[in-house]
């Protein structure tokens, strides 16, 4: 396999001692801060001062690693900071992942940012809030437990002169460590959090007033576009430089190993430029042909297996199952779709880099960038500005370095936006996953056996290889970052003998990379797909079947609410009266542990299926969520909505598509996406668990519903659709199969 | 050839040099008059990202060259449309129902919907959906823009 597709070179680190200090931003920085001369801010992760400052004000900014990515995490984040720390919302504004000023608190990823970034902000906040409450205490002679805190005043519950955060700290450092053990506030107080706050992006979005990526502007900004080659693994053999001459305000054409961009003076001049140049390219054919694609998948070298499950003995218990079932499903390559193509700014002065991104991980494009363009990586600052939706690892970061390399040729900010076939095209994607399972029922069809076996690619959540520093030649990541995908490969369910192995492949066709629910929807399709298989042979409920084998009240309970939510008619599947004519009606739940140790979704879908034409209409989906501790209930809503809706048409329509050298679904028309006339309604219900930690919610419910369509349709038509995408074309073959 | 292109936007009558003609609508508002409501989505017409309004009707300006336009035709932008402090209808609609994620998409939809809804004062769920099925969301958030749209009908 190529370079550019499995990359296999030294990850070289930027070398160099030199320190750069960026200066503070301003108490409310600028959506564009400057760099310069200046103190550096704490940005360690056991200080409170990188998390919190006060001003003079008594104004609050909160410093977070995490970025709202679309999701409303700002909104979040700023309920839980000005809960704990008792000020009023409008008190508190957040900057987000600028790496001169904000902690690393990784990624934006993994249903993370409130459970790990919001609670670390939390527990900055209340480490502050004790400090400030002792040095009142000293200040106006009363004990600490006779003080209240309001609005950011610190008085005596007594009545009398208060004291305000500003006076006691305004502007000056806390010079404390982040106490992770400190008393947080009691639940039972809370006023802000667990309120369904309305979003402070949302006005300015609505109006053109709000600062996106794909707006922001530097001084002296020129434009860049890329020029990608025809064949993934394609190398660059002559440009002719003579077939853009007359493009006006044309500034440079920058060749560097196989990446190749124009900068133009206007954007236009540069879209022109790059669509006329002509460049010469080597032939490519090194994909698999896609028809075959998982055979390619079952055919690729395992480097390792990670068993992540093995109870019992389950070649034993399949052998002595008076039923046994096996069942191989498959889950396409997904591109992470973003309406809004991946865009970036870079600068390159006096020997800094300073790069304005919508990246999910400034802290590590940071050290890519670095170890790219050979700059120290103090040297280096990134800037989070927010983008389109990403959902993933998309392409944000991959434009970052594209507008370094073009910054670096020609000694100007340069700004690249990707075309739409630059996003579809060469954006990582969600790997290919093939998944066999195995199962066993005994005499009284008891489930004594499951068994599985998943084909992913190696690899975790690191660093994605940037692109120009692949087509460069440059350095970069030498290993695959799928995301971690072996999450919710072994199941929740207490059957006596299990065993779950994911072998992981030494190549995927595609660079890889995390898209929502990355591993954790193509395992849980299969294994709540395959579950549902198991009722259906034992006759028994699905859902019935599921609390049979859990043994989790908390799940048990959320299980019990979808029955009740969604009027759950308890029988088993297929049903007997789907409907006469074309139209066959069914329903299918699911459910999931998020990786087992966090939120429980499970989701109930409405299916009805075009027997003539194959064609699937999802009118309804039921979800209940439990996520812990709610701050937001709209915002969480939302996200719910949004993790159905999407994942409805990643699993009815969406599929890469390409041929031996290229993808080739490279616009909405190749790779069309779910519209307005499909979308089902979705009923939520939220349980909230106040005195219970806050899990993530970006992601799990996404988790469900593959597999709760395709139990649905199972119900309707007595089908089982284990290919994802579930096209018509597939549906009909599967009926004609049985 | 640099020209200089008369245009109508936002109320006020201005000049836009342009070295192509047939440079799209969208980046003569975006780059040359600043304006952040239309966005660059996929410059083929296809998600609706770059909706204006030309005499009131929705236009998806990333296919629009500047030499298809005369200088009386009217261009409303997003933020012609209304400003946070007075929002038009539709505008304040999607902001009660919190009728977006990332937003990228959102100029779109305001802009079809205000359009739809000046000539369809009663349009049912239904009818929204299909006025809105050439304009794609990916954060999936379609239900509250549906609402939003459906309240601001109410509005108008």
């Amino acid at each position: 396999m190529i370079d550019f597709l499995s990359t296999r070179r030294e990850f070289l680190k930027g070398g160099g001692t030199m320190v750069v200090s960026f200066a503070i931003a301003a108490r409310h920085a600028p959506v564009i801060a400057q760099t310069g001369a200046g103190a550096a801010k704490s940005v360690a992760a056991d200080e409170v001062d990188s998390f919190l400052a006060i001003g003079t004000d008594g104004k609050v900014t909160v410093y977070s690693g995490k970025v709202d990515l679309g999701t409303g995490v700002r909104t979040a984040l700023t309920q839980m900071a000005a809960e704990e720390l008792d000020v009023a919302l409008d008190r508190v504004t957040v900057i987000q992942g600028d790496t001169a000023l904000t902690p690393d608190q990784g990624p934006t990823y993994g249903s993370l940012s409130i459970q790990n970034g919001g609670v670390q902000i939390r527990q900055a906040a209340a480490t502050a809030k004790k400090h400030l409450v002792d040095i009142a205490s000293q200040k106006l002679g009363a004990t600490t437990d006779d003080l209240i805190v309001e609005d950011g005043v610190i008085k005596p519950k007594s009545g009398g002169k208060g004291v305000g955060y500003g006076e006691l700290v305004g502007g000056k450092n806390f010079a404390l460590k982040l106490d992770k053990d400190v008393k947080t506030k009691d639940p039972a107080a809370f006023k802000i959090v667990g309120r369904p706050v309305p979003r402070l992006d949302i006005p300015e979005k609505c109006t053109g007033r709000f600062t996106y990526m794909q707006d922001a502007r530097v001084d002296g900004m020129v434009h860049g576009r890329v020029v990608r080659p025809p064949a993934l693994g394609a190398s660059l053999q002559s440009v002719d430089e003579n077939s853009v001459k007359n493009i006006l305000g044309l500034i440079k054409i920058v060749r560097e190993g196989n990446f190749l961009g124009v900068v133009a003076e206007t954007e236009w001049g540069a879209i022109k430029a790059a669509q006329n140049l002509l460049a010469t390219w080597s032939k490519w054919e090194g994909l698999p042909e896609q028809k075959k694609l998982f055979e390619h998948v079952r055919a690729t070298k395992i480097n390792k297996d990670d068993v992540t499950s093995n109870i019992g003995d389950v070649q034993e218990a399949l052998q002595q199952g008076t039923k046994t079932l096996k069942a191989t499903y498959d889950f396409a390559i997904h591109t992470h779709g973003s309406i809004g193509p991946s865009c970036a700014i870079a600068e390159i002065k006096n020997g800094q880099l300073t790069c304005w991104t919508a990246s999910q991980a400034t802290h590590n494009l940071k050290k890519q960038l670095a170890a790219m363009v050979n700059i120290p990586v103090e040297s280096v600052r990134c800037i989070y500005l927010e983008g389109s939706g990403c959902y993933g690892r998309n392409g944000h970061e991959d434009a970052a370095g594209d507008a370094a390399l073009l910054a670096r040729a020609v000694g100007r900010p340069v700004r690249v936006q990707w075309m739409r076939a630059d996003e579809h095209g060469w954006d990582p994607k969600g790997p290919p996953t093939l998944i066999d399972l195995r199962g066993a029922l005994d005499a009284s069809n008891e489930v004594i056996a499951w068994e599985s076996e998943f084909f992913i690619p190696e690899g975790a959540a690191g660093n994605v290889p940037l692109i120009a520093a692949s087509l460069a030649g440059l350095p970069r990541e030498t290993a695959y970052s799928p995301g971690n995908i072996i999450q919710n490969s072994a199941i929740p369910y207490a059957f006596p003998n299990i065993r779950t192995v994911c072998h992981r492949l030494a190549e995927t066709p595609f660079r890889p990379s995390w898209i929502r629910t990355p591993g954790r929807m193509q395992n849980t399709y299969a294994n709540e797909a395959f579950m549902d298989e198991l009722a259906a042979a034992a006759g028994a409920d699905p859902l019935d079947l599921r609390l049979k084998y859990l043994n989790d009240p908390r799940g048990m309970e959320l299980l019990r609410r979808l029955a009740a939510l969604s009027k759950w008619e308890k029988r088993p599947s297929p049903q007997k009266n789907a409907g006469t004519g074309n139209i066959a009606k069914g329903r299918g739940v699911s459910y999931v542990k998020y990786e087992l140790n966090r939120t429980y979704v499970g989701a109930v879908a409405e299916a009805e299926v075009n027997r003539q034409t194959g064609e699937i209409r999802v009118p309804r989906f039921y979800v209940v969520h439990d996520c812990g501790q709610i701050i937001n209930p709209d915002g969480l809503k939302n996200q719910i909505d949004g993790n159905v809706i999407q994942t409805v048409s990643r699993t009815l329509l969406e599929e890469l598509t390409w041929d031996r050298s290229m993808v080739t679904s490279l616009d909405w028309a190749s790779y069309p996406i779910l519209t307005f006339p499909a979308v089902p309604e979705v009923v939520i219900e939220l349980i909230d668990r106040p005195n219970e930690k806050p899990w993530g919610a970006g992601e799990p419910s996404a988790a469900l519903i593959p597999s709760a369509i395709s139990n649905a349709v199972f119900d309707a038509i007595g089908v089982r659709l284990r290919s994802v995408p579930f096209v018509p074309a597939k549906v009909k073959a599967a009926m004609q199969s049985i | 050839m640099a020209t200089s292109v008369p245009l109508h936007v936002n109320g006020q009558s201005v000049t836009v040099n342009a070295d192509d003609p047939d440079m799209p609508l969208l980046y003569a508002l975006r780059d040359n008059l600043k304006l952040r409501g239309p966005r660059f989505g996929c410059g083929l017409g296809q998600c609706g990202s770059c909706t204006v309004h030309v005499d009131g009707e929705a236009v998806r300006s990333c296919i629009t060259p500047l030499s298809s336009l005369k200088p009386a035709q009217k261009i409303v932008t997003l933020e012609g449309l209304g400003s946070a402090e007075k929002p038009h209808p539709v505008q304040k609609a999607f902001i009660d129902e919190q009728a977006l994620q990332c937003g990228y998409c959102i100029n779109g939809m305001i802009m079809q919907s205000a359009a739809y809804l000046a000539k369809n004062r009663n349009p049912s769920e239904t009818d929204i959906r299909q006025a809105l099925a050439k304009n794609l969301c990916r954060c999936g958030t379609h239900l509250r823009i549906v609402r939003a749209v459906k309240r601001a009908a109410g509005n108008i």
